[in-house]
């Protein structure tokens, strides 16, 4: 016992000696971030080494708006970066961000990739597209997101789960494109038409391409880039190069896309810092970066590709949807249980 | 700790007062997170109830019961006969099996689940090998199991957790009398009968614990059933919260799983109300150990091998080999300040913890009123709670804290002390004890009620206090269970992941995290360094516990100096 209690004073005492968040007095900036450590450290180095501006970030991924909310006024944190318009609308929502007012983002970002009253500003695209078999599917066979509740497509088609955050995000965008009743039964044909119940990753629908289970996949574009440029695990290529990547919706609203953004918390206490860091991730430099590093698409006009992402051509994005799909998010889960889409394919 | 005084009728009482009332306040500290989370479910929640239950519910609800019968039966088979076997037989590689049944432990759920797939998915190794063996040219010529499935989860979590069960119920049979066997089997009963009708109905308040650990967890994981489609009540918690941003309706489906829990433990304390479990004779004499031969010892090594070689040697064998291609990338300096970090938080939570859980445990036999032992209980229910539902517990009333103490310096001194606790490794820390006290407090609790009261009487009687009776008496008793509790709470420690996402400091990881950095963008192959360390760094420990385990029967001398032939327990 009593070595327990020596051991635990030890090592109370070195907790409570660690270094405290924000105790230096240079010139920093405190970043919650829902992107991977790995997509962003060599963005954020960068802009360390060009501003002097030391970035500490913290990955936190559910329960990020919860801890933001409790440690209220007294958050540590100055800006967020996350993915998907849903979680920065809900942050919008809850209040714990306030507007960035900077010219230099009005200039590089257009209006319809920003929060209308400067609450959040999107940073990259990406859009969720098909990836079709070369070999089974014939060129234009599939189109639209409508065709894949076509029944000439029974058996054929792959999926994860419908209620991850990239087809929640499409079936909210089908509900603000159609409205709720004819996106449930949009919702209630592709269900009919899967080859197996929807699991696993994005890639793993690509795979299964391959394996021949289905000729269809639904894939957010940057899988593509990272499984064709895979040198660790060579064989992904494998899964892509039988494969192409068709667009959706062409002729109509366009390609469903949703955004990873940047905002400013309202207890920002490096408000200026805060704002040069989502400033310099609006410019040339970082957009090209940022896109690069994870196959997105940046949203400054005139901002460089990925060679890769060029190759893919250019397209129609639906831009104009994003706020339809924060608003929508909510029933589009409800359609995924209300439809069975997670259960056993068929039905309909 | 509560000083031993002189025993007089007042002081006794005002002493008993004061255990119960310190029980109260640190099982309401720790209680904290879990209650916060029912706050949260008092507020309303539109019409959820009416969607989920017209849709998924009965869905969500099958699921997980299945899930927790399978895991239950599996655990509980192998955790209890491994360690019967094992503890009461001697047949080849008994010895080695003792330690290496423990290994499985080390092994995060979430881990294993991938390995698995990897295997066994159609493009993996097995099912190539059978299709190259048997020309099957696609998935329509044959039929192979499907790994992402309901049976693949009750696998996957049996193979990783039934060592909880086998920890406590090993420890169990250690501790109990041998005497009860031997007259068992004088009175005509065969090694079979005595097992089923002595050894363990007596280890049952112990097995019991190790199943209900082993359910919590199944109950409060979420990467495995994430990863393999199935739709357990906690992926319906983490739908609401996260895709219909409904936190009261995730904490209100929270709050029925956790009244659950709570009923299932008072289902099972009710039937079995009024027995006692200690053993009536204090005299140990050394286990005897049967000796199995042919069939019998072939059957005894196929028990324990295989739980190893699936839980263990599988899973860290491919570890091994994506490590041996990654490990440039990976062994660098940060590396190895997070395995710091990692050991840091796991080895002062478990300290913590087993404190907590010994002092709690304490109270409520010293106290024996009803409401103390259902409060202490309730402190330990958050582990059946998802790491990322009882982390926001957490930061709620931490927060909260951290902001009246700046509000009050604020208004007294002018000064602002920002947020002295949230997002830092104490957060972390709390966050661990108040997830993982159901290890330390269960199995601490289990191996009291094995001592029996008149033990304590005579201490009292012998002018020892509550305290004294504790740290003199009982503790070298229990040494092996207070062993176990602190190597489960340290093992469990480096494996957790939701919480300390949620909970920790700027430019803080673990390996638990640096892990889930690979993992998340499905880079698993390079994962596999910081997996790797996270099973060596819980295997050690878990050999420890396994030596310390072996010696803590009563009666032993620990470490025999001379050959003490005394095997009553010495009092004075």
């Amino acid at each position: 016992m009593r070595r327990i209690a020596v051991l635990l004073s030890v090592l109370a005492f070195a907790l409570v000696s660690a270094p405290w968040p924000g105790a230096s007095a240079a010139e920093e900036v405190n970043l919650y971030s829902y992107r991977e450590p790995a997509l962003i450290k060599p963005i954020l180095d960068e802009f360390t080494r060009q501003t002097a501006i030391k970035v500490n970030s913290v990955y936190v991924d559910k329960g990020m708006l919860e801890r933001l909310k409790a440690e209220g006024t007294n958050s540590p944190a100055d800006a967020v970066l996350t993915v998907d318009v849903g979680r920065l609308e809900d942050m919008a929502e809850a209040g714990v961000l306030q507007p960035i007012k900077s010219a230099a983002i009005d200039r590089n970002i257009p209006a319809q990739y920003r929060h209308p009253d400067g609450l959040w500003v999107g940073l990259t695209t990406r859009a969720r597209v098909f990836l079709v078999s070369k070999d089974r599917v014939k060129p234009g066979e599939i189109a639209t997101y409508a065709d894949l509740a076509n029944p000439k497509l029974k058996g054929r088609i792959c999926t994860r789960s419908g209620k991850h955050d990239y087809n929640v995000s499409l079936i909210a965008a089908m509900i603000d494109r159609h409205g709720e009743a004819a996106a449930k039964q949009w919702l209630s044909g592709v269900k009919a038409n899967l080859a197996r119940k929807p699991q696993g990753s994005d890639r793993s629908q690509a795979k299964a391409i391959v394996e021949g289970v289905c000729d269809v996949a639904l894939l957010n574009t940057y899988y593509v880039g990272h499984m064709a440029t895979n040198e660790k695990e060579p064989e992904q290529k494998s899964w892509v190069n039988s494969a192409s990547i068709v667009f959706p919706d062409q002729a109509g609203r366009g390609a469903h896309v949703n955004i990873s953004g940047a905002a400013l918390t309202k207890s920002a206490r490096n408000k200026a810092q805060a704002i040069r860091l989502v400033e310099f991730l609006s410019e040339d430099f970082a957009q090209k970066l940022y896109a690069e590093l994870n196959f997105e698409f940046p949203v400054k006009p005139g901002a460089a590709l990925h060679p890769l992402v060029a190759s893919w051509g250019l397209f129609k994005a639906d831009a104009p949807g994003l706020l339809g799909v924060a608003k929508h998010r909510a029933a589009a889960s409800r359609l995924v249980d209300e439809t069975g889409f997670d259960g056993a394919p068929g039905g309909s | 700790m509560i000083r031993s005084g002189v025993v007089n009728e007042t002081g006794r009482r005002a002493r008993y007062n004061l255990w119960t009332l310190g029980t109260l306040l640190v099982a309401a500290f720790v209680a904290a997170p879990v209650l916060s989370v029912l706050v949260l479910a008092t507020a309303p929640s539109g019409d959820i109830w009416r969607h989920l239950s017209s849709t998924v519910l009965p869905h969500y609800i099958e699921t997980t019961l299945l899930l927790m019968a399978g895991v239950g039966a599996g655990t509980l088979v192998i955790g209890v006969g491994a360690a019967w076997v094992v503890t009461m037989c001697r047949f080849p590689g008994s010895r080695l099996f003792e330690w290496a049944l423990l290994l499985p432990l080390a092994v995060p759920a979430y881990v294993i689940a991938y390995v698995y797939t990897d295997l066994l998915e159609y493009a993996g190794p097995v099912q190539g090998a059978l299709r190259e063996m048997f020309g099957w040219r696609n998935r329509r010529d044959y039929w192979f199991p499907e790994i992402r499935s309901l049976g693949g989860a009750v696998a996957m979590m049996t193979l990783v957790l039934y060592p909880y069960v086998y920890v406590v119920s090993r420890a169990a049979f250690l501790e109990q009398s041998v005497c009860v066997l031997e007259a068992s089997r004088t009175l005509g009963k065969n090694a079979w009968q005595s097992f089923f009708h002595v050894a363990l109905p007596l280890a049952r308040p112990a097995i019991v614990i190790g199943v209900s650990l082993a359910l919590m967890e199944t109950l409060n994981d979420f990467g495995t059933v994430d990863y393999f489609a199935v739709k357990t009540f906690t992926a319906g918690i983490f739908d609401v919260w996260l895709n219909m941003s409904s936190t009261a309706g995730a904490a209100q489906l929270a709050a029925v799983m956790l009244a659950f829990v709570l009923a299932i433990i008072g289902l099972e304390r009710w039937a079995r109300r009024g027995r006692r479990f200690h053993a009536t004779s204090t005299r140990y004499s050394a286990l005897p150990s049967y000796r199995l031969t042919g069939l019998r010892a072939l059957g005894a090594v196929l028990l324990c091998a295989l739980p190893v070689a699936f839980g263990f040697l599988v899973p860290a064998g491919l570890l091994l080999a994506y490590a041996a291609r990654h490990y440039e990338d990976s062994l660098n300096g940060p590396f190895l300040s997070y395995l710091a970090n990692s050991l840091a938080l796991s080895s002062s939570s478990a300290a913590i913890a087993v404190a907590v859980g010994l002092f709690l445990a304490y109270g409520v036999r010293l106290s024996k009123a009803a409401f103390v032992r259902a409060v202490a209980r309730f402190a330990s229910v958050g582990y059946a709670l998802p790491g990322a539902v009882l982390a926001v517990g957490v930061m709620i009333p931490l927060a909260a804290l951290d902001n009246a103490i700046d509000a009050a310096f604020r208004s007294a001194f002018g000064i602002s002390t920002g947020l002295l606790l949230s997002g830092t490794t104490v957060a972390i820390t709390i966050g661990y004890i108040a997830r993982f006290l159901a290890l330390s407090f269960g199995t601490v609790e289990a191996s009291l009620t094995k001592i029996t009261p008149s033990m304590d009487g005579a201490a009292r009687t012998l002018g020892l206090g509550p305290a004294a009776t504790l740290a003199r008496v009982h503790l070298p008793m229990m040494r092996g269970s207070v062993l176990s509790a602190a190597i489960l709470v340290f093992v469990d420690g480096m494996k957790e992941l939701p919480m300390t996402m949620l909970l920790r400091p700027f430019n803080f990881d673990t390996l638990a995290t640096y892990v889930h950095q690979f993992a998340s963008r499905e880079h698993f192959e390079e994962a596999a360094v910081g997996a790797l360390a996270i099973v060596v760094a819980g295997m050690l420990p878990v050999i420890l516990l396994s030596a310390t385990i072996r010696q803590s029967r009563p009666g032993h001398a620990i470490p025999p100096p001379i050959a003490a032939p005394a095997r009553a327990l010495d009092l004075s």
